[in-house]
């Protein structure tokens, strides 16, 4: 698949601080709103809609995508 | 109400056949005289058909209902000789600007390229399309339009169809050797032969209201989300001719019809929006809600159906009316052929295959901005509102912005009607396509190149390639040949078309691509003219 869903990320635990500490003044909404315009811009930077397809399909259901 | 037009009434009178009591079987009859069926009645009588067309009736669209109209629809009736006025009184425009909340969040210009005979767009209340249609019909001693005339019953026995129509007169039947149902979305001609309607019905409201101000706002479509004045809906404003402006509020699905028309409530509205110190006057209001439908079968029996009697979509992108008219472009030429014996009756079955293929194509885009325009759900919205925070700072967003995709043809890429290429072309219209227009030169005068073709079919040369016209049966091919019966002085013909020497295109009494190849060969042109009238 298109997918990468091998170890990809130098810094693990970097990353994840980063993402929950940009959210930690913010109320659900707010942090919902974020949400959406970081899918966004994500999913520009990936831009092939093969590899989009196959990303949405393994979030709405992780177990049945493997 | 109705202060900048004068509708006119048109006479209702009994036809012979009813006074004289006397059942006459008619080639074609039309049902409903909007802007689809008179289409149809102008195209059937230029093409030579006698065409008697039903209306309930007896004036032109009350309120403006469609207000944009499309290049190929003003290409289709500039065919028809009906365009210049519609024009000529039409307000055109090509740029949208697009706000949320507070912000202007993207910009967008049509940019019509040069070199076509008609605008990309121009804005017109209906009933003033209506009226030129109507005008124009008189002029043809083909149409016999009957007002006051109401279908109340049709049936079909072999290749007749037996219509049952009331009039002040009284209930008389009439027969014809075929029907075309023009007569919109909640059309009863579908419900006689039984046709299913199915898509998807929204769970939202939209007030239309016309306004009359001399305000200086730009000649732009402009398009609300979530403005101050009006918010958590999308708010539309778009200017039509005689300094009426169109206005459209988004009004949730819990609002309540009956009293958003009422003009105690629509003013306070639009003051919102436009100012307190603008001076206004209401035109004409109407509270509507859409659903995206389609017939099953464009073709029951001998019973036809075009235009929103056919395929029902949401406004935003101007595709109703629009995919209407190219219905009738699409049959007429079809319906002639078949009349006149020189193509098989199987040719009508390709008038659904290629314009159901439109009609999906329209709804999908259709459905695609009314998801974007009233989100299902919590998260569609904030992924809506995501892409108008984007779209004032990234470039990558702003495509994602849809207000409505604005109507261009479908090629019928598909058609059991096109003879594949065999060769390689540097250009957009491969077959199925509709054929761009250029400026060209005829006999020394400056002209149009859609304006050479569209009466029979056509054979484009390119160069000094040996051509010759072909017939199959009584169905000609005409070849036009550029340098010899047009000129091509700017070059824009041979650009648009990749028109190298010993180019042919095959093209339809629609003006759409038939086929196309590289060089003249008599036996393949037979072939791709016999494919194109539906294998006679």
């Amino acid at each position: 698949m298109y997918l990468n869903l091998n170890r990809n990320l130098a810094d693990p635990d970097g990353f994840y601080e980063y993402l929950v500490n940009s959210q930690r003044h913010m109320n659900n909404e707010e942090a919902n709103r974020m949400n959406a315009r970081l899918v966004l811009i994500l999913c520009n930077q990936v831009g092939d809609m093969d590899t989009l397809k196959a990303a949405i399909d393994m979030a709405s259901d992780p177990k049945k995508a493997m | 109400m109705f202060q900048t037009y004068q509708y006119p009434e048109f006479d209702y009178q009994q036809s012979e056949e009813q006074s004289a009591g006397q059942v006459a079987r008619h080639p074609v009859v039309v049902i409903g005289a909007g802007p689809i069926g008179l289409t149809a009645a102008l195209d059937f009588a230029q093409r030579g058909i006698p065409t008697v067309v039903l209306d309930d009736n007896n004036t032109v669209s009350i309120g403006s209902r469609a207000v944009c109209y499309a290049k190929r629809p003003l290409e289709i009736w500039d065919r028809l000789g009906c365009a210049d006025r519609m024009i000529e009184k039409g307000v055109e425009w090509q740029i949208g600007k697009v706000f949320f909340k507070d912000d202007l969040a993207y910009t967008f210009d049509l940019l019509p390229e040069d070199g076509h005979k008609v605008p990309a767009f121009i804005n017109l209340q209906q009933y003033y399309l209506e009226e030129y249609m109507i005008d124009a019909c008189k002029t043809s001693n083909l149409i016999d339009l009957r007002w006051k005339h109401k279908l109340i019953n049709l049936t079909q026995e072999g290749d007749v169809v037996t219509l049952t129509v009331e009039t002040p007169d009284g209930v008389f039947q009439m027969e014809a050797d075929w029907v075309l149902a023009c007569d919109g979305a909640n059309s009863d001609t579908r419900k006689m032969v039984g046709a299913g309607f199915s898509g998807q019905f929204f769970q939202d409201r939209f007030l239309i209201a016309d306004i009359i101000m001399k305000a200086n706002f730009p000649t732009e479509r402009w398009f609300w989300f979530d403005p101050p004045f009006h918010r958590g809906q999308s708010a539309l404003l778009h200017k039509q001719c005689d300094d009426v402006w169109r206005l459209d509020f988004q009004l949730g699905w819990e609002s309540d019809p009956e009293e958003e028309k009422k003009p105690e409530k629509i003013i306070p509205r639009v003051k919102a929006m436009l100012g307190d110190d603008v001076e206004f006057e209401l035109e004409w209001a109407s509270v509507y809600q859409f659903a995206c439908r389609r017939i099953d079968k464009f073709r029951y029996g001998r019973v036809l159906f075009a235009g929103d009697a056919a395929h029902q979509v949401s406004p935003f992108g101007a595709r109703g009316a629009n995919t209407g008219v190219q219905d009738i472009d699409n049959l007429a030429w079809k319906l002639k052929l078949v009349m006149d014996g020189d193509a098989p009756e199987s040719l009508i079955d390709s008038y659904h295959e290629e314009r159901a293929f439109a009609a999906d194509d329209n709804l999908l885009n259709s459905t695609r901005s009314t998801d974007f325009i009233t989100p299902k759900n919590e998260a569609s919205r904030r992924f809506r509102d995501a892409v108008l925070d984007l779209a004032e700072v990234t470039e990558f967003a702003k495509p994602l912005v849809n207000s409505g995709r604005l109507s261009a043809p479908t090629p019928y890429q598909d058609s059991s009607l096109n003879t594949a290429d065999e060769s390689s072309f540097g250009c957009k219209v491969a077959p199925g396509t509709c054929c761009t227009d250029a400026p060209v030169e005829v006999k020394g005068k400056d002209g149009w190149f859609l304006n050479q073709i569209g009466e029979g079919f056509t054979l484009l040369v390119f160069g000094d390639e040996d051509a010759s016209d072909i017939s199959v049966g009584n169905v000609s091919a005409r070849v036009l040949r550029v340098g010899d019966d047009i000129e091509d002085a700017s070059g824009t013909l041979a650009e648009r078309y990749d028109g190298q020497p010993g180019t042919v295109y095959l093209i339809r009494p629609d003006q759409h691509v038939a086929a196309r190849w590289r060089y003249f060969n008599d036996n393949k042109v037979e072939a791709a003219l016999k494919t194109a009238i539906g294998g006679a």
